[in-house]
């Protein structure tokens, strides 16, 4: 072996161990600076300032804040950090960057109008967010129905609701359910039935497997929510006829008011709990429910388990 | 062989003492004396925090540079003026002029350094009229400082090993601000998913992680650094260097020279 071939072999052999032992010790430093990965730093706060330094290379810029905002906000989301102090700002440069670039409008909105754990909690900017992609972007029905989504939701204001559901249905290639929805707003506002043609709109106009499962997620709740009501009310009329609450469902069945016992959506059957109170199995299994929970239940963060997201 | 490699360490060390390369310290100078002048001047109760950052992030800046265009030019200016063939045709190997370059361009950046350090002192004397004790984690700072500069003297010197000076230099200024990025390139990396993920992840960890290096900030404001990041940075930056070292070497032993 020459003296050539034995420097090859060492000092490659001396590579691929200081490469494994530096990825090692990277890798005790990052645990060492657990905060310091996609930290709360905004860099420039400044949307001007930025755009003047992406040297016209705006675009780029805007997707990579893009996906820096979707970062910060699956990291804190996912650390169940209730605080997302730099996702209005993040948003806000992108857009500013890039104003025809519609998915932070669209998902932004959504990080930032729903309350903790599950969004920002911020609706006045994710409503001030729509509103200047709408300035942007005013063929865009999407977004009048993201803003007319956000007034319903988030802020119950129905009447806002309807007049952004009406102007997104002027768009072109709006889908159909928009024009009924807004329609709907000033009559029907609140009821699960609205809601429900909310959540459909969202699927069928939704591309994001995520949003999808969201939307499918919040269609199981409003479900369930609809037949704890309808059986409650069955209950109801149980006690006016008999005179006594009945004990269980079964008592329902054999009364033939019932066909037999009703499932929820996770396939197991609904319990009757004192005073007539209808509870699903377990809460937990149906994110978003608003009906059928234990007295003071408190929902958990939704997960993307939950959502049927991961494997 | 240790002499071999002392005695290119000196020659190169040399030899940037005559490029004019330690003239940096003289703007180096101006830059903290005006600075600890005029900030007491047009600001309020920031003249110390003033002195520590902007000398510290001087100091850094100025040795990346000098780590940088002197790094790229410590194999190519050899070839161009055929000075290296002089020194290849005697019992030198070529792993030895690769080696003795780097701890030479390191030494020079060394003595810049502390210069540098004793000016960030002086300055410090100067605003605030006496030191404290939370004043000697900038020690630490300008420490993390020599170990960013021995990653970036070893990357310049790999990619001098093979490619022109300009690309070279191109390619080094790239790593160095990519790296500072690095640890949000690593987040960025830990959230995607299957061959991806590892790709990316892969790619994230070849990058070298200056951003952990960079404490000014908070010496800045008399925070302590805790033992284990010291002792964790020391070992990262040390291995990191002397892998970059070694791909010198790899591709040099390689290089026709013909």
């Amino acid at each position: 072996m020459t003296a050539s071939q034995r420097i090859t072999i060492t000092s490659s052999i001396l590579l691929v161990f200081l490469l494994l032992a530096s990825t090692l010790t990277l890798r005790r430093l990052d645990r060492l600076r657990t905060g310091s990965t996609l930290q709360e730093v905004l860099y420039l706060p400044s949307p001007k300032i930025v755009k003047s330094l992406s040297l016209g290379y705006d675009g780029l810029v805007a997707d990579i804040y893009w996906t820096r905002a979707v970062q910060y906000f699956g990291g804190h989301h996912a650390a169940g950090n209730e605080h997302y102090r730099l996702l209005a700002p993040l948003l806000e440069i992108t857009t500013y960057l890039d104003p025809h670039l519609l998915p932070p409008y669209e998902f932004g909105a959504n990080f930032l109008a729903p309350p903790p754990p599950n969004g920002a909690g911020d609706p006045a900017r994710a409503v001030a967010l729509v509103e200047r992609g709408i300035q942007a972007n005013p063929d865009q029905w999407k977004l009048y129905y993201n803003l007319g989504f956000i007034y319903y939701l988030e802020i119950h204001d129905y009447a806002r609701a309807a007049r952004a559901f009406e102007r997104g249905s002027q768009a072109p290639g709006a889908h159909p359910f928009v024009r009924i929805l807004a329609a709907k707003m000033a009559q029907h506002a609140g009821d699960i039935e609205t809601a429900r043609m909310l959540w459909i709109t969202t699927y069928e106009s939704a591309h994001d497997k995520q949003i999808k499962a969201n939307a499918v997620a919040h269609l199981r709740a409003l479900q369930a929510d609809a037949e704890v009501i309808a059986l409650e009310k069955m209950v109801d009329e149980y006690r006016a006829r008999m005179g006594h609450w009945p004990t269980n469902l079964a008592q329902l069945v054999s009364t033939g008011m019932l066909n037999g016992i009703p499932l929820d959506p996770t396939g197991r059957p609904y319990k009757l709990m004192p005073y007539g109170h209808v509870e699903v199995a377990n809460p937990d299994d149906i994110p978003f429910i608003t009906q059928g929970t234990p007295p003071g239940y408190k929902a958990p963060k939704v997960t993307a388990k939950q959502l049927g997201l991961t494997e | 062989m240790k002499n071999r490699i002392t005695c290119i360490g000196a020659n190169t060390f040399r030899e940037a003492v005559r490029d004019r390369v330690l003239y940096n310290l003289i703007a180096f100078a101006l830059l903290l004396t005006g600075a600890a002048v005029l900030v007491g001047q047009i600001s309020i109760d920031i003249e110390k925090l003033v002195v520590i950052n902007l000398g510290l992030t001087a100091v850094s800046l100025f040795g990346v540079v000098i780590a940088i265009f002197v790094g790229i030019g410590l194999v190519s200016k050899e070839i161009e003026k055929r000075t290296l063939y002089t020194v290849l045709s005697r019992p030198v190997r070529r792993w030895e002029f690769i080696v003795g370059k780097f701890f030479g361009l390191a030494g020079t950046l060394l003595v810049n350094t502390l210069c540098m350090a004793v000016g960030v002192f002086f300055a410090l004397l100067y605003v605030s009229h006496h030191l404290q004790k939370p004043d000697s984690w900038v020690l630490v700072a300008l420490y993390f400082i020599i170990l960013q500069f021995l990653i970036v003297t070893a990357l310049a010197l790999l990619f001098s090993s093979f490619s022109s000076p300009i690309m070279s230099a191109v390619f080094a200024f790239a790593l160095f601000i990519i790296g500072s990025f690095s640890e949000d390139l690593r987040g960025f990396a830990a959230m995607t998913k299957g061959i991806t993920h590892w790709l990316a992840l892969g790619a994230a960890y070849l990058i070298p992680n200056l951003s952990a290096l960079n404490v000014i900030s908070s010496v800045a404001h008399g925070e302590a650094v805790a033992r284990s990041l010291i002792i964790y940075n020391t070992a990262y930056s040390l291995l990191y260097a002397a892998m970059a070292v070694c791909g010198a070497v790899l591709i040099f032993e390689h290089r026709n020279l013909k």
